[in-house]
């Protein structure tokens, strides 16, 4: 019986929650090779799936899938640290499938009817909320989103407070609501464009530079813990200093999306400063991770699951960081702002703090939640190796390759005497977004043995036992 | 350094730190607020611009254009098209209608969205208001 290895037999509920989150993360890579194909062969399932149709679903689906994999981590990981069994199994399986079917007829709705007709269906004109960047689904569908997310958070805080109170656990909390408190500026449209604007980003900035780094925190330290087995002290620490670094930069860091939608000037230097300092909290989360397991306590067998948290310390801090530092000053990002330079910080900063952060969880919990036991056999954990390194070495070149592409953008569209049209410039480039294509259909693969992973069989004493080698 | 260094420290620069930015900004959002108008264009929000900013969404004209540099990167900066186009609403507008419904083979193409008369003037006019807003000189150049 897969309970066995559980310390709460609650903690189950994760499992379909962290399928789902597999399940949808190969749609959006699906619709991202799409999309990356629409680069360079323009009219690519045109007019049946628009560009604008395919990267509504390929950025929709990884807002849902990191969602999913948020709220598996938290059912998994709160019991554990609370010392007591979640507060409702059964509204947890509820909202799963409320949340799974809404976000599955929401993709529908995206695919087969016009956006304007599903605006219509949907009755956008109540309270018109849609047609904004990541935030396209119908209100009906932020409803919807809103209903699971009070839910959730009144299930897991329930079980929060009536249990062993754990700063992880108190982190996530925050983090959690934090995420839930932002969305509801997703249903504030004004008519003034740059008042839309200026609060749009406190959904989608302060989810992602904010409040998601809370969560993010939790979920590795709890992790490191399990993994490490260091003083839950240290890792605390740690933690605390971590989120610290991470709202204090990155709040008003905020302001490096008000230099050039008709706000005050003063955001200029203000956004500048404060963001420059938002690779800080991700450097220190890679210390972190390498620090821990270097001070190890014991030899956890579930290897690949370390290699997940260290590499998230790494490309959080190469994606986010270091890639988001290049063009966050004012005067870069008067030339980079958006060209092919924030795309390619866009996927190696998701990828590398919140997609790899939730194959960490996964690939910790899974082992446990399918009965198998603290790790998988050691010829399922090599397949899963690979397709980490296939995987972050894939998103690796297409950053680089659009890179590339956003530098040469820059140059040839806005910098250079005599700078071409848009279209022009394009037409330049696109041997970079062949490249970038071919590295995607190398993380299409790796996600395959990704997969294949979970059906890799190996004699059951080596799971039991440390995996070496 | 652990023992000079306590959790209690840690947390509480979390907290203090937390609380205190997340006032100063509040504190700017206001500032922002009320600077707002100068440079906002709001005295050219009509009526017919609000229509035309719905039409933009519910045809989702951000999944592939940026509007100030934001969006997605697939097709040319609209903040400034009123500008590229010479000021004219009339070429926005004939851009727009003639937009072949089966594509342009290898090409990228815009859907043909089908709008009513009242729409493409709508959108042309918020693509104008959008063009005049203050916004500290960005883009570049006129190619947005």
């Amino acid at each position: 019986m897969s309970e066995a290895h559980l310390s709460y037999q609650s903690q189950a509920v994760a499992k379909p929650y962290f399928m789902a989150a597999i399940g949808l993360f190969i749609g959006q890579v699906i619709f991202g090779l799409i999309m990356g194909m629409q680069y360079v062969v323009g009219d690519f399932l045109f007019p049946e799936i628009p560009f604008n149709v395919a990267r509504m679903v390929h950025t929709n689906l990884l807002i849902v899938w990191l969602l999913f994999g948020f709220m598996g981590a938290a059912y998994f990981l709160v019991p554990e640290e609370a010392e007591r069994e979640l507060h409702s199994p059964k509204l947890a399986l509820a909202l799963f499938w409320i949340f799974l079917i809404a976000g599955a007829l929401t993709v529908v709705g995206y695919l087969s009817v016009p956006y304007a007709t599903l605006a219509k269906i949907t009755g956008n004109d109540l309270l018109p909320t849609m047609g904004r960047e990541f935030l396209e689904q119908p209100t009906i569908t932020k409803v919807g989103i809103v209903i699971v997310a009070l839910g959730f958070i009144y299930n897991v805080g329930m079980t929060v407070l009536s249990g062993r109170k754990t700063v992880i656990n108190v982190v996530l909390m925050t983090g959690l609501v934090g995420l839930a408190v932002m969305f509801l500026f997703s249903f504030y449209n004004p008519e003034n464009l740059v008042l839309d604007k200026f609060f749009w980003w406190w959904v989608v900035h302060l989810w992602v530079e904010g409040v998601w780094e809370l969560i993010l925190g939790a979920i590795l330290a709890f992790v490191l813990i399990k993994t490490t087995g260091v003083d839950r002290e240290v890792i605390d620490k740690w933690l605390y200093v971590i989120i610290a670094a991470a709202l204090i930069t990155g709040i008003i860091g905020t302001g490096h999306h008000y230099f050039w939608i008709g706000t005050p000037n003063y955001w200029l230097w203000l956004g500048s400063v404060f963001s420059a300092l938002e690779p800080i909290p991700f450097f220190m989360m890679t210390i972190f991770a390498f620090n821990m397991v270097n001070k190890r306590r014991k030899q956890h067998p579930n290897k690949v699951a370390v290699l997940w948290a260290m590499g998230t310390g790494v490309m959080a801090f190469l994606g986010a960081g270091v890639w988001g530092f290049m063009h966050t000053l004012a005067p870069v990002n008067y030339y980079t702002h958006g060209t092919q330079i924030t795309a390619a910080h866009g996927h190696m900063a998701f990828y590398g703090a919140y997609a790899m952060i939730v194959m960490t969880i996964i690939s910790y919990a899974m082992p446990k939640l399918r009965g198998i036991g603290n790790a998988m056999s050691n010829r399922a954990q090599v397949v899963e190796m690979w397709s980490f390194w296939l995987m972050t070495v894939a998103m690796v070149f297409i950053t680089l390759f659009l890179t590339a592409a956003g530098i040469l953008q820059v140059w040839l569209q806005r910098y250079q005497e005599n700078a071409m049209p848009f279209m022009a410039a394009q037409d330049q480039v696109a041997i970079f977004y062949w490249m970038r294509e071919v590295a995607g259909g190398v993380f299409m693969l790796g996600l395959i043995l990704y997969v294949v992973s979970f059906f890799v069989k190996g004699n059951g004493q080596e799971a039991a036992q440390p995996a070496y080698g | 350094m652990s023992e000079i260094f306590t959790k209690t420290m840690a947390r509480n620069i979390y907290l203090g730190g937390s609380v205190f930015f997340v006032l100063v900004f509040l504190g700017l959002t206001l500032d922002t607020t009320r600077r707002m108008p100068k440079q906002d264009n709001r005295h050219n929000l009509t009526e017919q611009v609000a229509l035309g900013k719905k039409v933009w969404e519910e045809n989702n004209c951000i999944g592939c254009h940026t509007l100030l540099g934001e969006g997605a990167y697939y097709a040319p900066e609209l903040g400034n098209v009123y500008k590229r186009f010479g000021g004219s609403k009339e070429a926005i507008k004939g851009f727009i209608k003639s937009r072949p419904v089966e594509g342009i083979p290898g090409r990228r193409s815009m859907p043909q969205f089908n709008l009513t008369e009242e729409e493409l003037d709508a959108i042309a006019e918020f693509l104008k208001y959008s063009s005049e807003i203050d916004t500290n000189n960005w883009p570049p150049n006129i190619n947005g």
